[in-house]
């Protein structure tokens, strides 16, 4: 996709969102298993959801920040050909979500916070996810992330692919990473939607506003992470260092507070998420 | 079946609906193909008499048949989006909403009612699909999180009727949030004991399949209704093969374990109604505790 040169490279050329959004997709990026091994030490990888597999797409496991031990989860795409069949692309499957809240009440049974990497272009589309039910395990883990008594940080490395990305989003604190997209449909099916024709997506990415800087001025993020030089994939050890000083500092200010006042915290960032109605009288 | 005469409508229903051909006072049904009586049809809420397929019913209608005496309240019904994008493709989002405004008399794609059901004190917040495919953004987010928390500040239970193509592409990662909000909102409900019902209907898609419509303490759907996450469209291109008959239909999630019942329209109300017993009825003398101390007892 995004090593297609012509039609893509024009268009981004005259399109920043565009741009962006190859970025976010761009084949050198970092992804969460570079950030986990950068950030954190001592990472195990903790695998299954106790009920039908392990999904590959999403990894998962205990590791420290610094000396804090902490649960690390993120959607993993993988790398080379062998890589990416393995980590199904990072679409994750019900058992992906199921798995990572099993590891997200583990981390709260024993007090510990819990960092999420978002990098997903959605959750998969196939006929096994829908029999075992791709709907339910992404609704249950935004409810039963909602409750979740321990600090929670996510930020957004990538793809931010719809519900499949929120599914691991519930968090106190959301961070994108600056070429970061994160989205309600992707630019390609939006642009399938409204110009039957998914070879616009530029154009639908521009109107969809997904870029971090639009998430900000929507004021449904907390806030943007520098990118070195033309991208995170020109300096990953430097994107790294930018994100580990941000979880750092997110997670040293949420460490204070009670389970009660995490939850309120959570609760109340979410519930002011979109207030863009106007109260008229009736219809 | 004396539920299906009433001497007139309570409200005034929508224009012809999407899933039968008008042809004046007579209708072709979309299953069965045979010829039905237009009033026929409405005075069994567009299931048709011949077959039994239940075709999609407006949200005014709908609060109308599981509000006795079709009465009910409605709340919030004055939020209207304010294109916080200024999305436009095909057309201007602003006038989509206008068209979908004067078509349907609402202001978005959701009426919140509250009013008695079978004598209960319940909400009842119903999709409406013909606005802009009863899709999710802002104001359905919020008209659903005050209903929230309208049923947990007055302890009274809550029913949502889905019918959407799911999360509202023009308002984009605002709508995205919108499963968020009420998937938070849902949990204080939970925490709060109060019941909620959820009610799949044809079709629930999307981001509103993976938010509230699967969160329910009970989670129930019409026959027939096409309930799923990814679109059959979407799964065809990635899979590269057809889908199997009757893939993402009621029956197929019943199947698979993600419904507690399929029940039909002409059965819901007094469904709802039982279910809510179930939850609420006043316990006998401590009778619970008795048993399961007994339980107790006897393993010790
Ligand atoms: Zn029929």
């Amino acid at each position: 996709m995004a090593d297609s040169p012509d039609p893509e490279t024009i268009a981004a050329a005259t399109n920043p969102t565009w741009e962006r959004v190859l970025l976010a997709r761009h084949p050198k990026r970092p992804h969460s298993a570079d950030y986990i091994s950068r950030v954190f030490t001592g990472f195990s990888e903790l695998h299954g959801d106790r009920f039908f597999g392990d999904d590959a797409a999403v990894m998962g496991g205990f590791a420290f920040l610094d000396a804090r031990p902490v649960m690390v989860i993120g959607q993993e795409k993988g790398r080379d050909t062998k890589q990416k069949l393995h980590r199904n692309f990072g679409m994750p499957k019900p058992e992906g979500y199921r798995k990572a809240l099993r590891l997200m009440r583990l981390a709260e049974k024993f007090q510990r916070p819990i960092v999420t990497f978002l990098d997903t272009v959605g959750a998969y589309p196939g006929i096994d996810a829908e029999e075992r039910g791709q709907a339910e395990a992404i609704a249950n883990n935004l409810r039963e992330m909602s409750r979740l008594g321990v600090p929670v940080v996510t930020v957004v490395i990538g793809e931010g692919g719809s519900g499949g990305a929120l599914g691991l989003g519930i968090a106190n604190r959301v961070y994108m990473l600056e070429n970061a997209y994160y989205s309600v449909i992707s630019p390609e099916s939006c642009a399938a939607i409204i110009y039957r024709d998914s070879g616009r997506a530029a154009e639908a990415a521009q109107a969809l506003r997904l870029t971090a800087q639009d998430l900000e001025r929507l004021q449904l993020i907390d806030g943007i992470i520098e990118e070195p030089a033309e991208g995170a994939q020109t300096d990953p050890n430097r994107a790294a260092e930018f994100v580990k000083e941000t979880i750092q500092r997110a997670v040293a200010e949420l460490a204070p507070l009670t389970s009660k006042e995490l939850i309120d915290d959570r609760y109340n960032k979410f519930r002011r998420m979109g207030n863009f109605f106007a109260e008229g009288q009736g219809a | 079946m004396a539920w299906f005469t009433r001497d007139k409508p309570a409200v005034k229903r929508g224009d012809g609906e999407k899933r039968v051909r008008t042809e004046g006072l007579w209708l072709k049904c979309e299953r069965c193909g045979q010829i039905v009586w237009r009033k026929a049809l409405e005075d069994n809420f567009q299931v048709c008499p011949k077959c039994g397929h239940h075709g999609r019913l407006d949200a005014r209608t709908r609060l109308a048949m599981l509000f006795d005496e079709g009465k009910f309240e409605e709340f919030d019904q004055g939020l209207a989006s304010t294109d916080p994008l200024a999305f436009v493709d095909s057309k201007k989002y602003s006038d989509r909403l206008a068209a979908s405004q004067a078509a349907t008399q609402l202001r978005d794609a959701i009426i919140s009612g509250g009013g008695k059901l079978n004598g209960r004190r319940v909400y009842v917040c119903a999709m409406e699909l013909k606005f802009v495919g009863g899709s999710m953004g802002t104001v359905v987010g919020e008209v659903i999180t005050r209903a929230i928390e309208r049923s947990i500040q007055h302890t009274v239970p809550l029913i949502i009727v889905s019918a959407s193509g799911g999360a509202r592409m023009q308002e984009g990662a605002i709508s995205l949030m919108q499963m968020a909000k009420i998937s938070a909102a849902l949990m204080r409900l939970d925490e709060a004991r109060i019941p909620y019902i959820s009610v799949l209907t044809d079709p629930t898609t999307g981001g509103v399949t993976a938010s509230f419509a699967m969160l329910g303490d009970l989670n129930v759907a019409e026959p027939g209704a096409q309930i799923g996450f990814a679109g059959p469209r979407v799964i065809e291109q990635t899979i590269r093969q057809k889908l199997p008959a009757g893939f993402q239909t009621s029956e197929f999630l019943l199947q698979h374990g993600f419904l507690d019942a399929l029940v039909k329209r002409a059965d819901l109300k007094n469904y709802l109604s039982k279910a809510l017993d179930f939850f609420l009825l006043p316990a006998e003398q401590n009778a619970g505790q008795d048993s399961q101390k007994n339980r107790v007892t006897r393993a010790s």
